[in-house]
């Protein structure tokens, strides 16, 4: 599904190397979870992957289904069927929940050739999809993540997941801010998205999300590397003795 | 005190090549008094503080620079709204277009045709705001048009209105000059919504003096017309009783310049005024908001919500001022005039201006000049919609707060309509 070759970043305006040579395959089905201490390049893997503006692919590649994502606009991305749920999901005074939700959909249903659905096939799907994660119809009408607390906000990412069916979903640190509820009700929404034809890629600091997301890969990501991959047991080792032991032996 | 040279040459030239309408009735002492404004107050110069962001050189010049007429053949503006049709074509009233000029619970007259009365309900009122809106700025075009202005619509309101009064201001001759002024008493505890729309001739000088009775209700909403060669002054006085309450939007796009001025007298208490405008602009397009809301009664409020977009060196300005008088307490005051500007060549420039002379008020104002936000757009983008629609979507969320200052829906929808059109055919 998602394949990243020895990908390099730079930041564009300052003179520092994020990334320096990632390897990671997403297989459809599959769940990976990313983990690693502050600053080890897990955000702005996500960000070079979705096309956020600021940072310059030095070497590497990354593919979606093959087809190579780097050289396409971030919304030629979203209709390949990528998708980032955000760690701070953006706030858009103005910009309705339902229209932007409803605007984005049909581009991307234009951008793959297929039919724009219609007002009263969207409200149905919409309000049946946002009742499955307990969000009300006021969360809808109000502008997109306008005065939502963290937690709703989450709950407005997956809800936007859950309707845009992407191939590949990419969580980016899905779990911060959120009590111990939310992030089951948010990991009841992801896990209720999982299936054969749809690859995940979870980037938390915590194994406590990973309690509800049970990953089927745990990679360790270090100084732009990853540097160690195993079972959903390196997660509770990160849990128990932290990141050090895991520095000090590969180091 | 003596006019400069300049000031006197553009104001003799300007009067001379007028025609002023006469031939007795209760218009003529108005008339008289309202040419001695002019003479001593000369008409703007570049100089002029007053006039600091637009050059009003077109705007006084005897001739009107030509405009060509547009003709888009779009959908008519205010179509979906109930309501009742008066035309004026290059300023002059087109009997066979408009509907009759009979609604319950408002009287409709023209200026042209009752200016020959002895005796009339206007005479109290015509002149009367644009003389008192003198001070402390001068108005000079407004003066003009009160000494010169064909035509126009005199209203009294006795009662709610049934459906909202359209004006609708026709363009078809490429030189045409035309100055309407239009006068509307709203009794105590009457109400009326009024529309005007379309760009009215190559120069448009227009005033509006709108007095409202204790109680009385005036929604107003307008559209300025696309013709991008248009050149237009309008000059809105409003006075205000006890608990009032006046709303005013204007859309303006396009149009090489407008200078929109607006007077608002808060005279009784509990009143409230709000005046927004939410302008576009590509190119040759100058767009000058100039805004003075007096504050003289016990616990009013007033809001001025001003949103402009520019592109490809458009010009925006606000000058927009609340003066607190000595004794107004309790006045809630609020002031935003901001601008989208949509790339590095255009620009905005504003006077945002607060004087206070009483000490338990609520005042606050703020101007702001800025770019699409990046985080929304790259947001936008990653859920999959293109630049170019996001972009639309930005801008119509930029303009939102001032769109929704127009308190009936449906009206909202119809400016709301026209913004996305406007949008659209430059997406490309």
């Amino acid at each position: 599904m998602l394949e990243i070759k020895n990908l390099h970043v730079d930041l564009e305006d300052e003179d520092k190397t994020i990334l320096k040579g990632v390897d990671l395959t997403v297989e459809a089905g599959k769940v990976h979870a990313i983990m690693g201490p502050n600053g080890s390049g897990k955000s702005t893997l996500s960000y070079v992957l979705s096309g956020r503006d600021g940072y310059k692919v030095t070497q590497g590649t990354a593919t979606l289904e093959g087809h190579d994502i780097l050289d396409m606009e971030p919304e030629e991305r979203a209709a390949a069927g990528l998708f980032l749920a955000f760690q701070y999901p953006v706030e858009i005074p103005g910009v309705g929940n339902m229209t932007f939700m409803r605007t984005a959909l049909n581009a991307q249903r234009k951008a793959r050739g297929e039919d724009e659905m219609s007002a009263a096939d969207f409200l149905k799907l919409i309000r049946a999809k946002a009742k499955e994660l307990h969000i009300d119809a006021d969360m809808l009408k109000r502008p997109v993540n306008v005065g939502f607390s963290g937690g709703e906000k989450k709950r407005n990412e997956i809800l936007q997941m859950a309707l845009l069916e992407p191939k590949m979903c990419i969580l980016d640190e899905t779990d911060s801010g959120l009590d111990v509820d939310a992030m089951k009700l948010v990991a009841d929404g992801v896990n209720a998205l999982r299936s054969e034809g749809r690859g995940f890629l979870v980037i938390t600091h915590y194994q406590r999300l990973l309690d509800h997301i049970k990953p089927d890969f745990v990679h360790i990501m270090s100084d732009g590397r990853i540097i160690k991959t195993g079972g959903p047991e390196l997660a509770l080792e990160v849990e128990k003795n932290g990141y050090a032991d895991i520095l000090a032996e590969v180091a | 005190m003596a006019l400069s040279n300049p000031k006197q040459s553009t104001t003799d030239a300007r009067l001379a090549a007028l025609k002023l309408p006469g031939g007795g009735g209760w218009t003529d002492a108005a008339r008289k008094d309202a040419l001695g404004r002019v003479r001593a107050m000369g008409l703007p110069q570049r100089r002029d503080e007053y006039w600091k962001f637009t050059r009003p050189d077109t705007l006084t010049q005897a001739e009107a620079p030509k405009a060509e007429a547009f003709h888009p053949g779009e959908h008519e503006i205010f179509g979906g709204v109930d309501r009742l049709k008066i035309v004026f074509v290059d300023g002059v009233f087109d009997a066979t277009a408009s509907d009759d000029l009979e609604a319950e619970g408002i009287k409709i007259e023209r200026l042209e045709a009752s200016a020959s009365a002895d005796i009339h309900w206007a005479r109290d009122l015509y002149g009367v705001l644009e003389a008192r809106g003198q001070t402390p700025v001068d108005r000079p075009l407004a003066a003009l048009n009160t000494a010169a202005a064909t035509d126009g619509v005199l209203i009294h309101v006795t009662g709610r209105a049934q459906r909202p009064v359209n004006l609708i201001y026709r363009h078809e001759s490429d030189s045409s000059d035309a100055m309407l002024h239009h006068v509307i008493k709203l009794d105590a505890g009457s109400e009326m919504t009024l529309l005007e729309n379309g760009p009215a001739a190559a120069r448009f000088n227009d005033v509006l003096e709108v007095d409202l009775g204790d109680g009385a209700r005036f929604h107003h909403v307008r559209t300025q017309g696309r013709d991008h060669q248009r050149r237009a002054s309008t000059h809105i006085f409003a006075r205000l009783g006890h608990e009032c309450a006046f709303k005013s939007f204007t859309m303006t796009a396009n149009g090489a310049l407008t200078r929109n001025e607006c007077v608002i007298e808060l005279l009784g208490n509990d009143a409230s005024a709000h005046i927004a405008g939410a302008s576009m602009g590509d190119g040759d397009f100058h767009d000058d908001d100039t805004v003075f809301v007096i504050h003289d009664a016990l616990r009013c409020e007033s809001r001025q919500v001003f949103k402009k977009v520019l592109r490809n060196g458009a010009t925006g300005v606000f000058q927009g001022k609340i003066l607190v008088k000595a004794g107004a307490q309790k006045t809630d005051g609020y002031q935003i005039s901001q601008s989208l500007l949509l790339d590095g060549d255009s620009q905005f420039l504003a006077k945002p201006e607060l004087e206070i002379y009483a000490d338990d008020v609520i005042c606050s104002h703020g101007s702001t000049s800025g770019a699409i936000d990046e985080d929304a757009m790259y947001y936008l983008r990653a859920r999959g919609v293109p630049k170019a629609i996001a972009t639309d979507l930005l801008t119509l969320a930029f303009l939102a707060e001032a769109v929704d200052e127009i308190a009936d829906p449906s009206l909202q929808d119809e400016i709301k309509t026209l913004l996305e059109g406007w949008l659209e055919r430059r997406r490309g």
